[in-house]
């Protein structure tokens, strides 16, 4: 079990940390109820002739003290696992994204540069990197038990996990939400390297025969898909004069704020896009006509992505 | 029953066939479940045993995923819905609630055994699924898995938990009636046995929960067969709503499952231990509380699933809530044998190993409960570790220790004592071997639900596989001595053990009406050191 103990995260070495904390209360309660057991096994067994004395007919004092004792530990330990858990939760906003697709019965991960690996995910250590993972199936779980984290992978949401690895290695990689009868070969490998290694990595190593940055790549597909003709080149928008037809700009459209038909106002993230591209009856925006078609099973999810790395690239009013 | 003279045993009234298949006599129907659930038990079993077998390598020795991944389904779907769900209320419930009421039989007996004849059906189903080829989506059923991607007979599967369900709610309501309206003269609330406060709680879980599960499962139908879409997001629907209303059933559930345990455990540490049942009103509202809270942890099987981090923080604190009343449990039944005088009879050491099982198993659910302990913990078998120790350490044990101590009132004969506490210490032996092994596996990332594994998992697979062995042979045991005692056994008194509790103020087995005169009750349960005062007449 090389690269397990200690834990190749920080956050995982805290965990392990409350698991032993645990693993002692749980050891001070075991060894209690047995001890206690054995003892009155042994003392007050049928044929012992030790006396009994006075039994105590007030019970509550005893409850309220064990009661009150049991609360508190609890207590402690749902604060110290539920601080942890928020850490886990919320990425530092610097963290380079990688995506991940999940699909029966294996995972496609592409980097920011249109580098695709199969079932390994190479990362560089000392660097906070968070995954943008869906599926195009059922639920998958992307889980690295060597830095004590995992999570559900949907479809139809994107599904975050951020981590910072602090040691070189190669760590397993599982799914652990049962998929279908392939689920036990969906494993693969993370590989953390050192920065100038996984720069070498993505430069060379990666994809041998030529790889396209993912906004590029995105952009080839906005145009075969022909999304520009109606939201125009570069996504600049499009009017009955230009297009022919009222399509609201993409360019420094991520991260704003978007109003809806249905009065609502969210923010145009990832899953958002994705909405539009794939069910845009679900997204009506506001004062425009509903008429963009679905591209649901035309446009796989990794092709969304690029799509999305490509919107996500067009700053306000730039044209590429 | 017109036909029967006063004072004939239950089983001795009528020896057809018919007798038996068309009786309302809760007596009667307790024996007709007992035979089918032991039937179940041991069919789940030998897929469990399977499991294991296939387990001793890391390459998978049945050599076909499809049939490993059938067999924990058929494994998990029989286990659950038709042995530990209903196993102790249709058995040790359906035999003793009237009795210990003082009651000549349930509120609705024709309704009892209506129930039965469902919950047959349903096992006939779910064994149906199972041979017409198999469901391979785990016990838990997770969309849009189940509902598009699985080819096995989830349909088949599905109605057979649709009739259990039935069959469960109708028990239930039964339950909830006859403790109500059918209590003997001068039995208030305070003076029930905790097994029937248990008994309570379980089918008020049952009959408020069960529906859900019903619904749910009629809308992954649907999904499946006419493609209407509610949990598979490239249709328009929202693959976590199942999570939510699966849990929102299977949490309570898995109280079901282990209440009427409480239940049980709370009789017989009394009863060899000739002493007071310690803190009996905290014991009945902790019961209470439990069915209580018990709905309100659901998320708790989500933590990595999606949900919002506020829905995690507030599901971690209440699952910290809901294992405060059963510690106070555990608390109180040693509590009980302080200052007793403890007997070490077979049905004593099953509640013992019951005991710590159900300790061992709570206190993981500590860990489970931990926020970022679970990240880690979830979905490997650390969890299936838990849950075992909690249902099969803890439930089953609860369900064999009731077995043994009412067994000579239910059937009138003793088995051989030595064999009763060899099969206690066996299974428990052989439970620890199986199980412990699996929590260190969780803890080094194993994933649960895998065919082959990596190598590194290996030994404490195989420690785990000969762990089952033992644990057979421990069931086994009891189905051999048990049924063997129906013979041969020494024939038993009305109160064997000095037990207090009307059910043995009457012979054993009891005559077909229960009691000869109504009993009146002027004392509470579990005067020990008087046993006379349990008044009759
Ligand atoms: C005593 C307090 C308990 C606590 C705090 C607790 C907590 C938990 C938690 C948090 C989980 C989810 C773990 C995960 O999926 O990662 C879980 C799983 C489970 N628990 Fe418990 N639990 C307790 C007792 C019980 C009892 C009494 C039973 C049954 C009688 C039980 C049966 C189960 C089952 C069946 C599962 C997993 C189901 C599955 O995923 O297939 N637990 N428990
Ligand atoms: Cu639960």
């Amino acid at each position: 079990m090389n690269g397990y103990w200690p834990s190749a995260t920080t956050e995982g070495r805290e965990v392990d940390v409350l698991l032993l904390a645990l693993l002692l209360v749980s050891c001070a309660v075991l060894a209690l109820v047995f001890g206690l057991i054995l003892l009155y096994m042994i003392r007050y067994r049928a044929g012992s002739g030790v006396s009994r004395g006075e039994r105590s007919h007030k019970t509550w004092r005893f409850e309220i003290s064990w009661t009150a004792a049991t609360l508190a530990i609890f207590f402690g330990l749902f604060i110290w696992g539920g601080d942890l858990y928020v850490r886990l939760f919320q990425p530092p906003a610097d963290a380079l994204q990688i995506y991940v697709v999940g699909k029966q019965w294996m995972w496609k991960v592409e980097h920011q540069g249109g580098q695709r690996e199969i079932n390994a995910l190479h990362i560089p250590i000392n660097r906070p990197i968070q995954l943008v993972m869906t599926s195009e199936d059922v639920i998958h779980d992307f889980a690295v038990p060597a830095f004590r984290i995992k999570h559900d992978v949907l479809p139809g949401r994107y599904q975050t996990l951020w981590f910072q690895v602090d040691r070189i290695g190669v760590f397993q990689l599982f799914c652990t939400q049962l998929c279908g009868v392939g689920h036990y070969t969906m494993t693969g490998e993370v590989v953390a390297m050192s920065q100038p290694d996984f720069e070498n990595w993505l430069a060379s190593g990666a994809a041998p025969e030529g790889h396209e940055d993912m906004a590029a790549a995105g952009k080839d597909l906005f145009t075969a898909h022909g999304c520009s003709g109606c939201h125009g080149e570069g996504g600049v928008g499009g009017s009955p004069e230009t297009t022919g037809i009222a399509a609201p700009a993409l360019s420094g459209l991520y991260g704003r704020s978007v109003k809806l038909q249905t009065g609502a106002t969210v923010t145009a993230d990832d899953k958002f896009i994705r909405d539009c591209i794939l069910t845009p009856d679900k997204t009506p925006v506001a004062g425009y006509p509903l008429i963009m078609p679905s591209f649901a099973g035309q446009i796989s999810e990794e092709k969304v992505l690029r799509l999305i790395a490509y919107i996500k690239s067009l700053k306000s009013g730039s044209r590429t | 029953m017109t036909h029967s003279a006063a004072h004939v045993s239950y089983l001795e009234d009528g020896h057809t066939l018919r007798s038996w298949l068309l009786t309302t006599d809760h007596k009667r129907i307790a024996i007709l479940y007992l035979v089918a659930i032991t039937f179940f038990f041991f069919a789940g079993g030998v897929a469990a045993f399977l499991m294991r077998y296939n387990l001793i390598s890391s390459h998978g020795l049945l050599g076909s995923a499809e049939t490993y991944n059938r067999l924990f389904s058929m494994h998990g779907i029989l286990m659950v819905w038709v042995f530990l769900v209903p196993a102790v209320p249709v058995t040790l419930g359906n035999f003793l609630t009237p009795l210990m009421l003082g009651a000549r039989d349930l509120a609705f007996p024709p309704l009892n055994l209506l129930s039965w004849y469902l919950f047959i059906v349903a096992g006939f189903v779910a064994l149906y699924a199972v041979v017409a080829g198999g469901v391979d989506t785990g016990w838990t059923f997770y969309t849009p898995l189940t509902s598009l991607y699985s080819k096995g007979h989830v349909v088949a599967a599905f109605i057979a938990i649709f009739i259990a369900g039935f069959s469960s709610i109708a028990t239930g309501l039964n339950f909830i009636v006859t403790i109500h309206k059918l209590r003997a003269p001068g039995m208030g609330w305070y003076k029930m046995p905790v097994f029937l406060w248990s008994l309570y709680a379980t089918s008020v879980i049952l009959v408020l929960a069960t529906p859900v599960l019903a619904m749910t499962l009629l809308l992954v139908a649907f999904e499946r067969i006419f493609g209407i879409g509610v949990f598979d997001p490239a249709i328009g629907g929202d693959p976590l709503l199942f999570q939510h209303l699966f849990w929102f059933y299977s949490h309570p559930a898995v109280y079901v499952m282990i209440l009427p345990g409480f239940g049980v455990i709370s009789e017989i540490v009394p009863a060899f231990s000739r002493k007071e049942l310690f803190g009996y009103k905290f014991i009945v509202w902790a019961s209470i509380a439990i069915a209580v809270i018990g709905f309100l942890v659901w998320g708790h099987h989500m933590f990595v699933a999606g949900t919002s981090l506020f829905s995690a923080i507030v599901f971690s604190l209440l699952s910290y809530m809901v294992a405060v009343p059963s510690a106070i449990k555990v608390f109180n039944w040693i509590g009980t044998m302080h200052k007793g005088y403890i007997h070490f009879d077979s049905p004593m050491l099953y509640a013992i190993g019951f005991i710590g099982l159900f300790t061992t198993g709570g206190l993981t659910g500590l860990f489970v409960a931990a926020l970022a302990a679970d990240v880690h913990l979830t979905q490997t078998y650390f969890v299936v570790a838990h849950f075992h120790y909690v249902m099969v350490g803890g439930m089953v044990s609860a369900y064999f220790a009731g077995l043994h101590f009412w067994w000579p009132k239910i059937t009138g004969r003793l088995y051989p004592e030595m064999w009763g506490r060899a099969g206690a210490i066996t299974i428990f032996v052989g439970f620890n071997l199986t199980f412990f092994p699996q929590f260190v596996l969780g803890y080094l990332g194993m994933p649960r639900r895998y065919f082959a594994y990596p190598q590194q998992f290996e030994a404490l697979n195989l420690l785990s596989s000969a762990g089952a062995v033992v644990l057979a042979i421990g069931y086994l045991l009891p189905l051999g001595y048990l049924t063997w005692s129906l013979l041969y056994g020494d024939r038993a008194s009305a109160n064997p053990w000095g037990a207090t509790g009307l059910e043995w103020s009457t012979p054993s087995p009891p005559p077909t009406e229960n009691f000869a005169v109504t009993p009146i009750v002027t004392q509470a349960p579990y005067q020990y050191e008087q046993p006379e005062a349990v008044i009759h007449e």
